[in-house]
């Protein structure tokens, strides 16, 4: 079951590369917490974001298991229908706003610039601010679970006017806190593009750039059009709280279903923001693992754009039963159903790159693999979402959530895990221990399908979302899910152990710690110096 | 393309106060709004805002003005402006969006247009109308009246596009180097910019004195003050930027060639004076 590490090729030393480490013309960082504080180095801010997605998917983990054990089975025992769904509410909120959207910007942080020639972020000090916005913000959001009235409990989606009209006091201060994750990701962002399009080592063309940079770019796109309209629907909803606007009003004139549109305006690209990095490191890894060239390199980055561009015209695919005229309907259940179009060239070209390839099951490809799998199911169950009529019968059903829990958490998560295996040796100078990581990975597979499948039939037979307690029939289905989320959820502290162990040693990793991995990141020593290609490297086309 | 010669900053103190400074503002605006006190903290916030933005420029400036940049930093922070104003542009086509939706779609249903019919039945007398003077439910007063575009907000129009061609003309002279032309026309820039938000303060009394275009006035009043509200602060900050790029002109900063702090300022009042123009159009003419 574990192959031994492919053989490693001698230590690289790319003297166009590593230009003069760490010497030229910095002062000693500070010491201690200031260090952290104060850094504008991309490297730590990347250890920043991705340590604090890590503390936040774990406290994000910690509501969903609550949610899981009250739904273990029937009836009401554990926990007050209120508290059942400020959990609700907040593990949503905290795994795609504190946990996966910063995993991301993390990885971005660490391996944009190494991955283009770049000897940082274009705008190091912005990239400071926008790390130290999120711990600001989610102290703040998860402080209102202590405030009088609890905290959100109108789901991650607070339509209003439930979040509005009938929402308990502390909402406005979740939404001056999502104001402050917003302004932090729109600043992110706005970083990642300018690095992307004025960083590159000379030579490297837009269409030589590796497809995880690729994702970023359009992902950063999407983020800096649609967090704005994000903070517009809020700052509606602050308006109609706290001054006595009408907006999601209709005896004023206004109309709830104008807060759905704007909320999905921004929410059907954001779900695109949570995957389309991770389809970058799943091309990375796949050709890697397979010891040869992505198949299908130019489609991968015209599929990438396609689903980005799609993705601002299928919102109101989540808002099928809320009374569109019928020609909505059919346009936005096409044009949903459009993107499979896309998608499928993407999982064609990761299938078609194993094809007779030299592959080797190391932790990092044992993820991706089952990404390109589980993603797959999530993609299969959203497309029969996308028919309206059929989901007149799923909506709001535990359909709905096996179906994105499926792409975020074996897709989103996973494809992070991934990258984590993958860039650790770069990282941290070691191989993490692969035993460890494949125990890791076989008790994730095993947990995450033990959760999220049963939730189908559950769903399809009628169980709703969001309700702490349910009918009979679906008792067999809930126990499972219950098991296997308590199950995936400690053997996620397998990652946390080999992530610690991989820091503090192991076996030694070299600059190209993967025999087959081709990047620039490849070419840097590892660990990589904490200043890299200050001297830009000369980039040497070779194939895509 | 890279150079070899990128301007990477050593650590900096300025973001994380930043950030700090942020969230006592937020923290201070929730308990102002929710448990009606906290003024001091939200004062605390702004100042610390403004403090860390202004030690934070300064930094950069004399940066720049020290020679550390070359025309990579110089894309750099092109980049960076044209993306931030383009998530402003993003900002308020969310406002403009309800706003064609409530008139577009909303309102119509209301009053029993569309095949859905459902929210018609909810006020049967309601007579769908715009500007909306009678919201559907009787509790929430309507605006008794509301303005002539040819009057009040015809003359900001009128100043804010002069202002654009002013800090034009500025511009110029400033690629040329006639400095004292450069200064004039934007002093009359930054005038130009307090004369609309003076005359967009009037219309504000107007608003709640006369004409009962309240917050409260149902859909209209939401609309129209989010819209003009989020304007009128954009308004604001960019006649402080220009005030800023005064007081650097005066001072002798900038050369010929190399002044993007000046041409960003010039971005972001194009931008403020476009928004300005569709609101005019969509707000108040149509």
């Amino acid at each position: 079951m574990a192959p031994k590490l492919p053989p490693q090729p001698p230590l690289q030393h790319n003297t166009t590369a590593v230009a003069d480490g760490q010497s030229h013309g910095h002062a000693a960082p500070p010491k201690g917490i200031l260090r952290w504080l104060l850094t504008t180095n991309h490297k730590e801010i990347g250890s920043l974001y991705l340590i604090f997605s890590l503390t936040m998917f774990f406290i994000g983990g910690i509501f969903a298991l609550v949610v899981r054990a009250e739904l273990f089975q029937p009836g009401l025992q554990l926990v007050e229908p209120e508290f059942f769904n400020q959990m609700t509410t907040m593990h949503g909120l905290i795994m795609v706003f504190a946990a996966v959207m910063p995993a991301f910007t993390g990885l971005a942080n660490w391996m944009i610039p190494l991955q283009i020639g770049a000897p940082d972020m274009a705008l190091p000090r912005l990239n400071n601010f926008s790390f130290w916005l999120l711990p600001v913000s989610f102290t703040l959001l998860l402080s209102t679970l202590l405030m009088p009235g609890g905290g959100p409990n109108f789901g991650w989606t607070f339509y209003a006017p439930l979040s509005t009209n009938f929402a308990p006091p502390s909402t406005t201060f979740f939404i001056l806190a999502l104001h402050i994750a917003g302004i932090s990701s729109i600043l992110g962002a706005i970083n990642i593009i300018a690095t992307i399009l004025n960083m590159r080592a000379p030579g490297m063309r837009l269409m030589d750039m590796p497809l995880f940079v690729w994702t970023w770019l359009i992902t950063a796109f999407l983020l800096i059009a649609v967090m704005p309209v994000l903070a517009g629907v809020i700052t509606m909803m602050l308006m109609d709280i706290n001054f006595g606007t009408s907006f999601f009003d209709a005896a004023g004139g206004g109309d709830p279903v104008l807060f759905q549109h704007l909320f999905w305006f921004f929410g059907h690209p954001e779900v695109y923001i949570m995957i389309l990095p991770a389809f970058g490191i799943v091309s990375a890894i796949i050709p890697t693992f397979a010891r040869k060239p992505l198949f299908g390199y130019a489609s991968m980055v015209y599929a990438t754009a396609a689903i980005a561009l799609l993705s601002f015209l299928v919102w109101a695919h989540h808002m099928f039963i809320v009374g569109l005229p019928l020609v909505a309907e059919l346009f936005f259940m096409y044009s949903t159903m459009l993107i499979a179009v896309p998608t499928g060239v993407k999982v064609f070209n990761w299938v078609t790159t194993l094809f007779r390839g030299s592959i080797s099951f190391e932790s990092p490809m044992l993820f991706a693999l089952a990404f390109v799998v589980l993603f797959t199911i999530g993609g299969f169950s959203g497309l029969m979402l996308a028919i309206a009529p059929a989901d007149f019968q799923y909506h709001d059903t535990y359909f709905v959530v096996a179906h994105f829990h499926y792409v975020l958490v074996p897709g989103a998560i996973f494809a992070i895990m991934a990258g984590v295996y993958y860039w650790l040796p770069k990282w941290t100078g070691h191989y993490p221990n692969e035993k460890l990581a494949q125990w890791h990975f076989w008790f994730s597979i095993i947990g995450v399908n033990l959760t999220f499948f049963p939730m189908h039939f559950a769903g399809l037979a009628g169980m709703p979302r969001r309700i702490p307690d349910y009918a009979l029939q679906f008792a067999d289905f809930n126990l499972l899910s219950s098991i296997g989320a308590f199950f995936f959820g400690a053997s996620q502290l397998l990652f946390v152990l080999g992530v610690i162990l991989c820091v503090r040693g192991g076996k030694k990793a070299p600059a190209k710690a993967w025999e087959g991995a081709e990047d620039l990141e490849w070419t840097v020593p590892s660990p990589a110096p904490l200043h890299t290609f200050e001297t830009p490297p000369v980039f040497h086309r070779t194939s895509h | 393309m890279s150079s070899g010669s990128y301007y990477v900053p050593a650590s900096s103190r300025w973001p994380v106060l930043g950030s700090v400074a942020l969230g006592a503002m937020m923290v201070g605006t929730g308990i102002k709004l929710v448990y009606d006190t906290g003024l001091p903290l939200v004062l605390i916030g702004v100042a610390g805002i403004l403090a860390v933005m202004g030690l934070w420029f300064r930094d950069v400036i004399s940066e720049s003005r020290g020679g550390l940049y070359d025309d990579q930093m110089d894309r750099s922070f092109r980049w960076g402006m044209g993306w931030f104003i383009f998530s402003e542009v993003m900002f308020f086509a969310a406002f403009f969006g309800a706003l064609f939706y409530v008139r577009m779609f909303a309102i119509p249903w209301l009053g029993g247009e569309g095949a859905k019919g459902v929210s018609a039945l909810l006020w049967p007398d309601f007579v769908a109308t715009w500007p909306l003077l009678n919201p559907p439910d009787s509790s929430i007063a309507g605006p008794e009246q509301v303005f002539s575009p040819w009057q009040l907000p015809l003359v900001n129009t009128l100043i804010l596009i002069t202002s654009s061609i002013t800090l034009t003309v500025a511009h110029e002279a400033l690629k040329v180097g006639d400095r004292k032309t450069c200064r004039n026309w934007l002093t009359g820039t930054v005038l130009l910019g307090c004369c609309f938000i003076m005359i967009q303060g009037v219309e504000y009394y107007e608003a709640y004195a006369h004409y009962g275009i309240t917050l409260e006035a149902g859909i209209f009043g939401a609309t129209f003050f989010i819209l003009t509200g989020f304007h009128g602060v954009h308004v604001i900050i960019g006649t402080l930027i220009l005030a800023a790029m005064l007081v650097r002109i005066i001072k002798g900063h900038f050369g010929d060639e190399n002044h993007f702090g000046f041409e960003a300022s010039c971005w972001y009042w194009h931008f403020v004076d476009v928004v300005w123009v569709g609101l005019f159009i969509f707000v108040y003419v149509l």
